[in-house]
């Protein structure tokens, strides 16, 4: 009995080793949103392209969506935008854009190069649209149900992977739900 | 006269000294006491993209607006709690350097403690059995004790 104390140390270290060792594999530039479940934010944007959709809360209500911050002076963006078009057509879900922290001729430049899969564009140079979500990066990307809320959010591109396997799958949950 | 000037000069310095953050002279608020209480604040606020600087000290497009922010709503007469829960709906409590107390944080702040703790007692535990053990080794018996008190006094030979 007297000799198991002896054991403590190595079980004190093993005990700690195993919860440091779970946090190294924890990505920490990762964080939770603090909106998960919770209606989309008041904000209110106007449209980037001249003539075209600007994106407010209201838009979000109704129906199943997608949200994409993007700029044109990232470079992950440039990475995952072609899945967008790609998700237009096949999730059938709109695709709204929140361009973040941009300078209009270039983000529409940029727009035109790559593509536009988006239903509406809001424009947000000053960061406004983007404190109320809790935008810390782009890109990010947020599930939307059909009340308004915020089901799911991505940090960093998407990829095929992540799409198939966490996002199409919500969507397609969110679109039963009523 | 001349002393406070030079006195005044050194507490100028010394201020200049301080505001060595990435705050840039435009961002700064003209109320003096206002802009020291932003600055307070931002220490206290983490940039989410360096995020082991304050956005005091960031250089960080993000934390730009974040003090920008700050200061606005310094200005509309927001208390420091108030930018500081507005900050924490939006971003999480990440963004304070300095985490609450709450049950999520109980180790992290509590466990230092009981580690302390934990090593005070098995000190404690060890040096007592060690006394324990080693008091009838090295006790002496009383023929012992005397026989050394007469060794001391010049005396000899066995009892």
């Amino acid at each position: 009995m007297k000799r198991l104390v002896f054991l403590v140390p190595l079980v004190v270290f093993i005990c700690l080793a195993a919860y440091l060792g779970y946090g190294l594999t924890r990505d920490s530039r990762i964080l939770p949103s603090t909106l998960i479940n919770k209606p989309a934010p008041n904000f209110d944007l106007p449209a980037l392209i001249p003539g075209g959709a600007g994106l407010k809360t209201a838009d979000l209500k109704g129906h199943v969506s997608l949200v994409n911050v993007f700029a044109s002076w990232c470079v992950p963006c440039r990475a995952e935008h072609p899945i967008w078009a790609t998700v237009a057509a096949e999730a059938k879900v709109p695709i709204y854009g929140i361009n973040w922290k941009d300078k209009r001729e270039q983000a529409t430049a940029w727009l035109k190069e790559m593509g536009n899969p988006y239903t509406r564009i809001g424009y947000d140079p000053d960061n406004k649209a983007g404190v109320e979500w809790g935008v810390y990066g782009a890109p990010e990307t947020y599930v939307i149900d059909r009340k308004g809320r915020v089901r799911y959010k991505v940090v960093g591109p998407v990829f095929e992977q992540t799409f198939n396997e966490k996002i199409l799958p919500l969507i397609r949950q969110l679109r039963k739900e009523s | 006269m001349r002393r406070v000037a030079a006195a005044s000069f050194g507490l100028l310095v010394f201020l200049f000294a301080a505001t060595a953050g990435a705050v840039q002279p435009d961002e700064m608020l003209k109320d003096p006491a206002l802009e020291a209480r932003a600055r307070a604040l931002s220490e206290q606020i983490r940039c989410l993209v360096c995020q082991n600087e304050s956005i005091d000290d960031s250089e960080a497009s993000l934390a730009h607006d974040l003090r920008v922010l700050i200061r606005k709503q310094i200005k509309e007469g927001r208390t420091n709690a108030q930018i500081r829960t507005f900050l924490v709906q939006r971003y999480g409590t990440f963004v304070l350097l300095k985490p609450p107390f709450r049950a999520s944080t109980l180790v992290l702040w509590l466990g230092p403690l009981v580690v302390l703790l934990a090593g005070a007692a098995g000190m404690a535990l060890y040096f007592r059995s060690r006394k324990r053990e080693a008091a009838p080794a090295d006790a002496l018996s009383p023929k012992e004790l005397a026989r050394v008190e007469r060794l001391l006094r010049g005396g000899d030979g066995p009892a």
